[in-house]
């Protein structure tokens, strides 16, 4: 062998910088800008612009740390599911000592430069939500227990308190109920998900609900949740966040998911496959219209407040 | 082979580097608008050590 050949091996693995940014789960990014700025924009206090475009960012950036650092943990089991074998770390663009470099330095940062622009609550809180997901998820609990995905959830329901925190400086029931919309509406649409796609993470040693505690006890879960979410997305619409058009938009959608995990809860695996989980899929699409739908709402209510519109 | 062909590699790290780059330059940017922001909403203080310069205070706010 010559150096030559030594040389180009290197070569052929070098990321690009798009490889980099992918490390951050640009996806998962977006709802969290976009749940963010709704808890930051519905807030009673005002914001200068500069000073919320610039918090949204960090906050961004916290959460795309906070992915770094979980496709730095979870890179074995990256490897053997196929969903995820063609991430940067798997598929050996990226070395796995670089994402944790990556997902160390911009976790500080963002943390730091949150407190610096808005406050240190919510800066704190940022930093509480990276410590969660990669700590008390990733490394804790989501191999352990097939509530992973509520767990998880947790973790992604935090942005629109952070948002509420920048521009109160606190915490309030307002944000509270926003953080559980979130949580609360995770499970539902991801076992949903789990009903009709074929995961592989029992092969990677993940216990999910499905496998542990059967489909029949997986559908019974999303019901459950789903009267939960309900209960949560109305007594957001009595607070002051809410108002007759958040009410209205949360009780049809309420209505709809309800009626569509009843549809799940009622038939079985045979009943699914004759239709090829036809109820599921509708319910798992709904889902993700569902909270875009709700925040959306929440800021239409903030929206009309300046016309004497918003609001109770 | 010449040094100097343009292997692939180099378009790798090309937009690396321009990419590095203007995250950079836009962080310089963001911090620029951020003090603009800052100084704009912090009224009445003294460039030198941040404290409230007296003369500047309402007679009725200092009594």
């Amino acid at each position: 062998m010559s150096d030559v050949t030594i040389n180009t091996k290197v070569q052929e693995g070098e990321a690009s910088f798009g490889d980099y940014f992918a490390l951050l789960k640009p996806r998962v990014m977006s709802l969290v800008v976009f749940t963010a700025l709704v808890g930051l924009l519905v807030a009673p206090v005002g914001v200068h612009p500069m000073v919320a475009f610039s918090s949204i960012l960090f906050i961004a950036v916290g959460g795309g740390a906070s992915g770094a650092l979980n496709m730095w943990w979870d890179a074995d089991i990256d490897r053997k599911m196929k969903r995820t074998k063609t991430r940067p770390i798997p598929s050996g663009k990226v070395e796995e000592s670089e994402a944790l470099g990556l997902g160390l330095t911009l976790s500080a940062f963002a943390v730091v430069m949150l407190g610096l622009a808005a406050n240190w609550f919510a800066a704190g809180l940022l930093a509480f939500t990276i410590f969660f997901y990669v700590v008390v998820y990733s490394m804790w609990l989501k191999r352990l227990t097939p509530q992973n995905i509520v767990i998880g959830g947790a973790a992604g329901a935090f942005p629109p308190m952070i948002g509420w925190a920048v521009a109160t400086g606190g915490v309030s029931v307002e944000s509270v109920l926003m953080f559980m919309i979130t949580f609360m509406w995770t499970p539902p649409h991801f076992w949903a998900l789990a009903l009709f796609t074929k995961s592989d993470y029992g092969d990677a040693g993940v216990p999910m609900l499905t496998v542990t505690h059967g489909r029949k006890s997986t559908r019974k879960h999303i019901l459950v949740y789903t009267f939960i979410l309900a209960a949560v997305c109305l007594a957001a619409g009595v607070t002051s966040i809410g108002g007759p058009f958040y009410m209205t938009v949360a009780v049809v959608m309420n209505v709809l998911f309800i009626r569509g995990a009843f549809q799940i809860w009622h038939r079985d695996d045979e009943a699914a496959e004759a239709d090829n989980y036809m109820a599921e899929r509708k319910f798992f699409k709904l889902s993700l219209l569902f909270l875009f739908v709700h925040f959306g709402a929440l800021m239409g209510e903030a929206a009309l407040a300046p016309f004497g519109l918003g609001g109770w | 082979m010449s040094f100097r062909k343009e292997h692939e590699i180099h378009k790798r790290r090309l937009g690396r580097n321009v990419g590095v780059g203007l995250v950079l330059g836009a962080f310089i940017v963001i911090v620029f608008g951020l003090t603009i922001a800052k100084v704009n909403n912090g009224g009445q203080v003294q460039g030198y050590d941040h404290s409230v310069e007296q003369t500047l205070v309402p007679a009725e706010a200092s009594e």
